[in-house]
């Protein structure tokens, strides 16, 4: 194990730097984020993952953000276990009849002022799945969205960017315009 | 190139006869599905897969969970999901059924979860949506002090109807949506899929896309062997492993992006062939990757190995019996952990794996640890494969254009492996379109022996356990 941790402090980082504010062409932004809550939290948010019916392709994703490459905590991002203690609900699937009230009681669980972000295209109107009697089509159907990040499964530097448009409000008019 | 298709329309006794087989371990259950007014049965026998359909015009059919326990959860999701009674089914719970796919404003009734009696214990509910990022399902722990005397999972939360958005969608459409039942193997659904597609219409892909087709399969499943070694010492608070497993599961995905265009390789495969080729540039990417890989595995075994505190967790923990592997058929690393000697590569020895040299680890020992250790040795199997795969990749063609696929009615199934085991798939056709595709998941097996495993453990090894099984909600939940 010594040689190992040896190496790992040998080793340069192998952080990447972060993706551009202005290429967020990969998210949308439903409507100008509230400023004063942004300045409230200032550059540190605390993120509560909500599995709604994906297909898991998201949240391995989201889970890459982690890793020693995109290093999500260098921003000031963080995931947290319960959603008492988070600012953002990152909400991925098409919101399963099944999993529509366990999501509707972790969202009322989350203090104000929260945003609620919807990642991934079933997240973002049911995707492939917006057919289904089973499927209520995209978290916006339950709740109002913040913020929508594209892809099926979006990278993790969408991910990146995305959740950076949250506190910087001049790539965010850039979103909206795109 | 797969096995043969076989089905047979049987009434009750042949029905009856089949629970016997199952029942004394002659035969092996792979899945148990419906359609309206069919109930079918896939059994694996000596001789192959066979698929016995019953049709049952009063909605009824004899339970084949009252002889053989593995059916008892896949007849109650027929009873839920088409209405077909299994009579004398032992659990009659509803399963994906939570009631809520009704009227709104009746709310779902409580799940009646099993009765426990006894003084001391005491019940710790968990989920669906749990600390982690991981899917949403509900674990009630009964404890006696910190030892778990039973652990009952209910499922069915991430349900999206998939049986039935399959039902009566052109082939393009069900090929997108094979490729998202369950994420992680993404491949290994399309490839299912479009393996069950072209034998039933007799398609012979490529024989590129057949090779391309296993180095996507073995890219997968190196990403995913990675990143659950890195999270099982993860949750024996050993970090040091997840830190550098991640590392390396990174770069598989981003050579899988190289070489393919997508970091899960997601809508690659496709009935027909493969829908992205391999270019010099890949092909240097992947050799570079394997390269890396080979220097890089070896240490971070010896450290698995070394690190006594680790071993201290893994080893004895969430052990499950050969005897209950056995008779659940379970596929995978838990099959292979604890002596079923059981992988669909070698059962069915699709191409290319027929002509490739590849071992099928398998320990006895049923515990974490021997999860963790067919994990390693699968990752050093898949790098061989890999090492194989590349200097002999054929020339020509990838695909078959979409428009040359035939129309006509027919049917086909596959069994092919996937990283968490094996994976059948049921498809029929008709007019260019699914008319029925049914799949299952490894997990269907697994998440049984999950309960069996905890008991007797403590609470806080749970995880631990949970991520040396690694089952699939979504495959599960469909």
């Amino acid at each position: 194990m010594r040689r190992t941790l040896l190496q790992g402090l040998l080793h340069r980082p192998l952080t990447e730097a972060a993706p551009r504010a202005e290429e967020t062409a990969a998210v949308e932004l439903a409507h100008a984020l509230n400023t004063a809550a942004q300045r409230k939290l200032g550059r540190s948010l605390s993120i509560r993952e909500i599995d709604a019916g994906s297909c898991n392709g998201c949240e391995l994703e989201i889970h890459a953000l982690n890793n020693a490459f995109y290093d999500l905590e260098r921003f000031g991002l963080r995931f947290v276990a319960s959603p008492r203690h988070a600012d953002v609900l990152l909400v991925t699937g098409p919101v399963t009849q099944n999993m529509r009230e366990a999501l509707e009681r972790t969202v009322r669980a989350t203090p104000d002022p929260k945003w609620v972000v919807a990642v991934g295209a079933c997240a973002r109107d049911g995707g492939v799945f917006a057919r289904s009697p089973a499927c209520l089509g995209g978290v916006a159907s339950v709740m109002p969205v913040d913020l929508v990040i594209h892809g099926c499964p979006p990278t993790p530097i969408d991910l990146l960017r995305g959740l950076l448009t949250l506190f910087a409000p001049g790539a965010a008019g850039r979103a909206q315009s795109s | 190139m797969s096995a043969p298709y076989r089905r047979t329309v049987v009434d009750a006794a042949g029905w009856d006869a089949a629970a016997d087989a199952m029942e004394a371990g002659d035969t092996t259950l792979l899945s148990l599905w419906a359609e309206i007014g069919c109930v079918h049965l896939a059994v694996l026998d000596a001789e192959g897969i066979e698929i016995l359909s019953l049709p049952c015009p009063d909605g009824y059919f004899p339970s084949i969970g009252r002889r053989h326990p593995p059916a008892i959860r896949l007849e109650r999701a027929v009873r839920d999901l088409f209405g077909l009674e299994p009579e004398g089914l032992p659990d009659p719970r509803p399963w994906l059924d939570h009631g809520r796919w009704g009227d709104e404003a009746v709310p779902a009734a409580a799940y009646p979860f099993l009765p426990v009696e006894g003084e001391a214990l005491h019940q710790i509910p968990v989920g669906p949506v749990h600390a982690g990022i991981i899917e949403p399902g509900h674990f009630r722990f009964t404890c006696d002090g910190e030892t778990v005397v039973r652990l009952e999972a209910r499922l069915g939360y991430v349900h999206k109807g998939i049986d039935r958005l399959l039902a009566g969608a052109p082939l393009a459409r069900a090929t997108k949506i094979a490729a998202r039942v369950s994420g992680d193997s993404t491949v290994a659904y399309a490839l299912g899929f479009a393996q069950a597609v072209e034998q039933a219409w007799g398609l012979a892909p490529p024989l590129r896309a057949v090779w391309l087709r296993a180095v996507m399969a073995e890219l997968e499943r190196l990403a995913h062997h990675l990143g659950d070694w890195g999270a099982i010492c993860n949750d024996a608070a050993f970090s040091l492993m997840l830190a550098h497993c991640g590392v390396l599961r990174e770069q598989v995905l981003r050579t899988a992006a190289t070489c393919f265009g997508h970091r899960l390789m997601m809508d690659r495969v496709v009935p027909g062939g493969v829908a992205a080729d391999l270019d010099a540039a890949g092909m240097a990417a992947l050799q570079g990757l394997i390269a890396m890989l080979r220097a890089r595995v070896p240490p971070l075994v010896k450290l698995y190995d070394d690190t006594a505190s680790l071993q201290d967790r893994t080893v004895g923990t969430g052990r499950v019996s050969p005897a209950l592997v056995a008779q659940f058929g379970a596929g995978g690393f838990v099959g292979r952990a604890a002596g079923r000697a059981f992988d669909a590569r070698r059962a069915t020895s699709y191409a290319p794996y027929d002509g490739l040299r590849f071992e099928v680890p398998v320990l006895q020992a049923g515990d974490v640890n021997a999860r963790v250790w067919v994990r390693i040795r699968e990752i050093e199997q898949s790098l061989s494969l890999l090492e194989q795969l590349l200097p002999g990749l054929p020339a020509g063609p990838v695909r078959i254009p979409p428009e040359d696929l035939p129309h006509g009615p027919a049917e086909g199934l596959a069994l092919v492996e996937a990283f968490r085991g094996d994976l059948f798939v049921w498809v029929r056709l008709e007019a260019g379109q699914v008319q029925r595709c049914h799949f299952r998941d490894a997990s269907w097996f697994q998440w049984p022996l999950l309960e069996a495993a905890i008991e007797g453990n403590i609470v806080a090894d749970f995880p631990l356990c949970n991520k040396s099984f690694n089952c699939s909600y979504a495959g599960h939940d469909l």
